[in-house]
């Protein structure tokens, strides 16, 4: 059986790339893929928490899971219409570009 | 009571009816105004005689006759002030004198005043000045008295100006004025002090008057500072009243420069009756200045004033007339000798002799003035006697209306009115106990008066015309006057001769008439006492003074104008001194009149930088505390607020560059954060 | 009608109305605003003409309105009229008009002067109507405004000079005054001043005073007579309050000018005998002799004064002071003290008779003057000096013989109205206060020697050759004199006319003062 430590290990590594990819990114769409990434690493931790740890209710990992999936999902369609709307606006997705919330 | 007592109050409305319909009439009706003016005069001296006659035929028992009316004017608290009118001798002698020769002067006037453009207007001037005359001497009242007295002022300041286009003119109105007035002030004070004591100002009023005993009692019997009675005091401010209108010593400096008004002006107002009025009003309160403690055998402290100021001023001017080349400032002085006579005639308590110089001076110094009118007329309009000379060739009437003038004037004796009346002066002054001074001082004032008189009919009458445009081509010789003008000065002159008649010591019917008793033919008092004696004397100082002027003057006429004076020549110093009237006016102006102005000077200046300075202090110290309060608001108050208020900001403006508005940044920083929170978790041992 | 129970709140509210009716004309309507002012103040003339023929002498205080206002602090609405307050009435009522007829401001705001003007008069009526120091004062600081801005608008050169120190001098009086009626209300409760009056005769009000303020009876009673004294000296004025009239008389235009020393000046004497003289006999007694002092002074330094001048406006300024002079030592010498004998209350109703007389007369010869002065100004495009003339009765002789007829009335003229004034004045002095009457006759001599230079200086001597032109009076401006020459004459002659309506009034004052 493969070790917890294995899981945690790959989901530490997803989240750095996708961390990386969304600080380093200028592409607002990049940035969006950097976030799901990060999300995703999330998700791994989640399930392999649930299947190692004794003594837990049945199914609940999974259904945090799925749970998680599915916002990340609509996250990511609001991301995306967001992106576009900016687009539209700016005719850029240029994250440098967009300061006007500069204080 | 008869019709004219109760009605006397018609004799000044008719005049100023007349002025008043004339004071809104248009110049054009020349004949309309002159008509109308001589109408009412005309009219009211018809009703003086008419009061004269009246008064001479009253019953004269016990004392003067007097008929009064009062009035009541307005009222003030619970008492009403009266006025009133009165008739007896001395109004009813004044009446017919003022309106008489009035008439006459108003009638000269037409001729005199022909050519000029405001011909309507003098007329109506004249109606008025004579209506308040006429007023001013039937007066029952003093504050009557003061009224019309005040308004004979008023029309005299118009009638100097009446040429108000000269300077000197429009000078001389405002110079007579101001000094009479300065008169009049005392006047009011007394008139003031005689109504707080009486409690009236009504002359006779049943025995309440203010110059009836009661009221005399009492006033003499109370004193008033340094021990003077009561009376006294008020008399002499009254007296004061009379030393400006009668151009006494030291106020006469008006009266010489009023001859820039035109000449019927000067003969009626400042030579027979307005500055006789100084004269009737003392005469009118006579028993108030005669009134003192001792009951009539002392003699009272205000006449013996009354008298030593007459005879200054007799002797004063008669002097500076001397010197004079202004025909009509020369008869300007004489005036202010003669009434320097009457006001030491009632002075030295002869109030008859007085009134008696007035009414005879009134007479022949109209006359003298007319003449000078008529004397300046024909020679165009020179004034100055060394450009004139020899008129008696050329004007013969008026020469001999003149010539009785002078010697009425100069009282010549027997046949002339100044003589008896000046004799009678003499006769008082020496009779009166306190000092043998007003009767020498009168002595010589009669000897000038013969000298100035005969200096100046010698240069005007005598010799050659010596005038510088005087030659037959240019029809610039002096002429006669036209008639309307010649007879009221043949009128005056046998009023100058008759008048005399009246008051001579053997038949003293005027001084009868005056004090109430019945007139008696007393030929024998020529011869009593001292009365002849007297008379001589006079005689001689006017024969004296006569024989000097005519060796001087008449023997060698001047050939030229510019000649010296023969008096020059011999006393240069003096002469000089004369005919700078002893410079009084030069040391008015620069006293009296520079003081004057002088403390307006300082008052305006006090004004401007006292004044206007506090204010200008008190600006500026509100503002200082402005100032100040600015400053408190600005460092201390607000100081602190405003530096928290600045540091706020600043930080918020640090605060604020970290919300940069890229959103990667904040990733960063929240990644830095959480590596930061795991590393603290890892190493504080909590994993 | 004569029962007419508003008649003074309809007289008062009549110039408001037509101020406001003024107010409210369209910019196209302005050149009605003569028109509609002149009307109003004839219509105001009409009515106190009428008062005047319908009141009874001897009735005392009549036509009273009194209700109450402001019942918590003792305020009454309480207007009422007698001979004092119809006199000074029926001068308002002659002068405004008068002044409106004279010669207007040349250019600007025509409305707002002339509505100015009516709210001047309203304000007028007011204080001599009300018997309530409330609205009284209301009215006093009411006519204080339109007179400010009269002057601060169309007036000379320094108006706003003139103006800001006439309202602020005159409001700090007015403050001092405001103060000591505080003070008053709170001892006595009451604002009322027939009951104050009552009060001050009976010598309650000082021991009031001294019992609210806690100092001795003397002390607080003589300070809060002074806070009233001053606020009453700067208005009419005594000579150390006197600065700011010459500079505003001069500055304001010539219809205000008249009303400033027509009417205004009156309200402080007026104060004297309503308020002052009533409420604190016994102060005022106690300081009379310096009070006397400064009557003197006040007579004699304005006429010094005014003789330096060479602005004729200012010249009569001076005179104006000196002549209120008068009307002052006609208060003062009335109050003297003495044991009330039937001689002495003649002399003092003759003096109180002559205060009113002269109040009276003084508005009638010095507005004239400042008309004359005004209409002279115009003829010769602003040049006022006395120097800059000479020789005008050449060319405008009817001009120089009317303003000679105001002149003889100003110095006192016997025949004219001044004369009775002063003299009734003088008679009543010299006996209660003999040397403060000498000395003040010196005021008589030198007003003669300043008004005949005028004289002299601008109308005899030779024509000055500039003034060949200058226009004689129209017929207009004939018959808008002509009826207060007239009136000149009329009271000069017949005094009594005056008289027999003040007389009453004054021996009520007159024997509240001898108890």
């Amino acid at each position: 059986m493969i070790p917890l430590k294995a899981y945690l290990v790959l989901s530490a590594l997803l989240f750095g790339i996708g961390l990386a990819g969304a600080l380093s990114r200028r592409n607002a769409i990049m940035v969006l893929i950097g976030i799901e990434l990060m999300l995703n690493a999330a998700n791994l931790n989640f399930i392999a928490f649930w299947r190692f740890h004794p003594g837990t209710e049945p199914l609940a990992g999974v259904m945090f899971v799925l749970f998680s999936i599915a916002i990340a999902a609509g996250e990511a369609a609001v991301g995306l219409a967001l992106i576009i709307a900016i687009y539209r606006h700016y005719k850029t997705t240029n994250l440098d570009r967009m300061d006007s919330l500069k204080g | 009571m008869s019709w004219i007592s109760s009605n006397l109050w018609l004799i000044p409305v008719l005049p100023l009816l007349a002025s008043a319909v004339l004071a809104v009439t248009k110049q054009p009706h020349r004949r309309f105004a002159a008509a109308l003016a001589i109408g009412s005069m005309a009219l009211a001296c018809l009703l003086s005689w008419d009061a004269f006659l009246t008064t001479l035929h009253a019953p004269a028992h016990g004392g003067i006759w007097r008929d009064f009316h009062n009035f009541r004017w307005f009222q003030m608290g619970d008492q009403w002030l009266w006025l009133g009118w009165l008739l007896d001798p001395l109004t009813a002698v004044m009446l017919v004198m003022v309106s008489t020769v009035g008439l006459l002067i108003f009638i000269y006037s037409v001729g005199y005043m022909e050519q000029d453009a405001n011909f309507t207007r003098f007329f109506c001037f004249l109606a008025l000045f004579g209506s308040a005359m006429l007023g001013l001497v039937m007066a029952n009242s003093l504050l009557l008295l003061f009224i019309c007295w005040e308004l004979v002022g008023l029309t005299s300041y118009l009638l100097i100006g009446f040429w108000y286009h000269k300077p000197s003119a429009a000078a001389a109105a405002t110079k007579a004025f101001i000094t009479t007035r300065i008169g009049d002030v005392c006047f009011f004070l007394g008139i003031l002090w005689l109504y707080g004591q009486s409690g009236t100002l009504l002359f006779y009023d049943h025995g309440r008057g203010c110059l009836e005993a009661t009221a005399l009692t009492s006033m003499v019997t109370q004193t008033t500072i340094s021990g003077m009675a009561i009376s006294t005091a008020i008399g002499l401010l009254i007296f004061c009243g009379a030393v400006g209108k009668s151009g006494q010593v030291p106020l006469h400096v008006w009266l010489p420069d009023a001859m820039e008004g035109p000449t019927p002006v000067s003969a009626l107002i400042h030579a027979a009756t307005m500055v006789a009025a100084g004269v009737f009003l003392v005469a009118r309160v006579f028993p108030l200045l005669n009134a003192s403690s001792g009951g009539g055998a002392e003699v009272s402290g205000a006449l013996t004033v009354v008298a030593w100021v007459g005879s200054i001023t007799a002797v004063f001017a008669a002097c500076i007339a001397v010197a004079q080349t202004d025909i009509k400032r020369i008869l300007a002085y004489s005036t202010v000798s003669q009434l320097g006579y009457m006001m030491l005639a009632l002075g030295v308590g002869g109030y008859a002799a007085g009134v008696f110089h007035l009414i005879t001076h009134a007479f022949f110094k109209a006359l003298l003035f007319l003449g000078a009118g008529s004397v300046i007329h024909g020679c165009h309009e020179e004034q100055d006697i060394r450009r004139m000379g020899g008129l008696r060739k050329y004007m013969p009437a008026t020469f001999a209306t003149y010539a009785i003038g002078m010697m009425a004037l100069a009282g010549v004796p027997v046949f002339f009115s100044g003589f008896w009346s000046k004799d009678d002066i003499l006769h008082s002054a020496f009779a009166w106990p306190v000092s043998k001074g007003p009767f020498f001082l009168g002595l010589i004032g009669a000897f000038l008066t013969a000298f100035y008189m005969t200096r100046q009919v010698c240069y005007v009458f005598y010799g050659d015309y010596r005038s510088a445009h005087g030659n037959k081509r240019q029809n610039k010789m002096p002429h006669e006057s036209p008639a309307v003008m010649t007879t009221p000065l043949k009128i005056l002159a046998a009023g100058a001769i008759l008048l005399g008649l009246l008051g001579t010591p053997a038949w003293p019917w005027f001084q009868d008439f005056l004090t109430g008793q019945h007139a008696t033919f007393r030929f024998g008092q020529l011869f009593e006492g001292e009365v002849l004696g007297l008379m001589l004397l006079s005689t001689l100082m006017v024969a004296g003074g006569i024989g000097l002027g005519w060796w001087l003057y008449g023997l060698k006429p001047a050939t030229k104008a510019e000649a010296a004076d023969p008096l020059e020549r011999v006393q240069p110093a003096v002469f000089g001194l004369l005919r700078e009237k002893f410079r009084v006016d030069e040391i008015y102006a620069a006293t009296v009149i520079k003081g004057t102005f002088r403390l307006g000077e300082i008052c305006s200046w006090f004004e401007r930088t006292v004044c206007e300075g506090c204010i200008r202090v008190v600006t500026y110290v509100a503002l200082g505390f402005s100032w100040l309060n600015r400053f408190a608001d600005e460092y201390v108050v607000n100081l602190g607020f405003d530096t928290s208020c600045r540091n706020l900001r600043q930080s918020a403006g640090l605060l604020s560059s970290l919300q940069d508005g890229q959103v990667q940044n904040y990733l960063r920083v929240i990644g830095v954060a959480m590596a930061i929170l795991v590393l603290l978790l890892v190493w504080g041992g909590g994993l | 009608m004569s029962q007419c129970p508003y008649f003074l709140t309809i007289l008062t509210l009549t110039p408001l109305v037509g101020g406001i009716v003024i107010a409210c004309l369209k910019q196209d309507k302005e050149k009605w605003a003569r028109g509609i002012g002149l009307g109003f103040s004839l219509l105001s003339l009409a009515s106190v003409l009428w008062l005047w023929f319908t009141h009874n002498p001897a009735g005392g205080l009549q036509r009273i309105e009194r209700h109450v206002w402001i019942p918590s602090i003792g305020v009454e609405y309480f207007l009422g009229i007698d001979g004092l307050g119809l006199l000074m009435v029926l001068l308002t009522a002659a002068v405004v008009p008068f002044a409106l007829f004279a010669p207007g401001p040349r250019e600007g705001y025509p409305k707002s002067h002339y509505s100015l003007f009516l709210f001047l008069e309203a304000g007028l009526f007011g204080t001599f109507t009300a018997l309530n120091f409330f609205h009284w004062f209301i009215f006093w600081e009411l006519s204080l405004i339109p007179a400010f801005f009269l002057i601060k608008l169309w007036g000379g050169p320094r108006r706003s000079y003139a103006a800001t120190q006439f309202f602020i001098y005159t409001l700090v009086g007015s403050v001092a005054m405001l103060l000591a009626f505080q003070a008053i209300f709170l001892a006595t409760g009451t604002f009322d001043f027939v009951e104050l009056a009552r009060l001050g005769r009976s010598g309650q009000l000082a021991a009031a005073l001294a019992n609210r303020l806690g100092w001795q009876q003397g002390s607080a009673a003589m300070l809060i007579f002074l806070g009233v004294f001053l606020g009453l000296a700067v208005k009419v004025p005594l000579v150390p309050f006197h600065t700011w009239l010459p500079a505003a008389y001069a500055e304001a235009p010539t219809g205000t000018s008249m009303v400033l020393t027509g009417v205004m000046s009156k309200m402080g004497v007026y104060g004297f005998l309503r308020i002052l003289m009533p409420l604190f006999p016994e102060q005022m007694r106690m300081v009379l002799t310096p009070l006397l002092w400064l009557t003197v002074i006040t007579i004699v330094y304005a006429a010094w004064a005014a003789m330096a001048q060479t602005d004729l406006k200012r010249t009569i300024a001076y005179s104006s002071i000196n002549h209120l002079g008068y009307c002052m030592l006609g208060i003062f010498a009335a109050m003297k003290f003495t044991i009330g004998e039937a001689q002495w209350t003649t002399e003092k109703a003759a003096a109180l008779n002559g205060v009113l007389l002269q109040m009276f007369n003084h508005g009638l010869s010095a507005s004239a003057l400042f008309c004359f002065i005004g209409l002279l100004e115009r003829r010769a495009g602003g040049m006022r000096g006395l120097n800059d003339f000479g020789g005008l009765r050449k060319v405008t002789p009817v001009f120089c013989g009317l303003m000679g007829i105001a002149i003889f009335s100003s110095l006192g003229l016997p025949g004219l109205n001044g004369f009775v004034g002063e003299f009734l004045i003088f008679k009543g002095s010299f006996s209660l206060a003999s040397w403060a009457a000498a000395g003040s006759v010196l005021g008589l001599l030198l007003t003669a020697i300043f008004l005949l230079i005028i004289l002299q200086r601008v109308f005899h001597g030779p024509l000055n050759q500039k003034w060949t032109g200058l226009a004689d009076l129209s017929a207009g401006e004939r018959w808008m004199v002509s009826p207060v020459i007239a009136l000149m004459f009329l009271i000069g002659i017949y005094p009594q006319l005056i008289i027999k309506m003040t007389n009453p009034t004054v021996l009520q004052m007159v024997s509240h003062l001898t108890h």
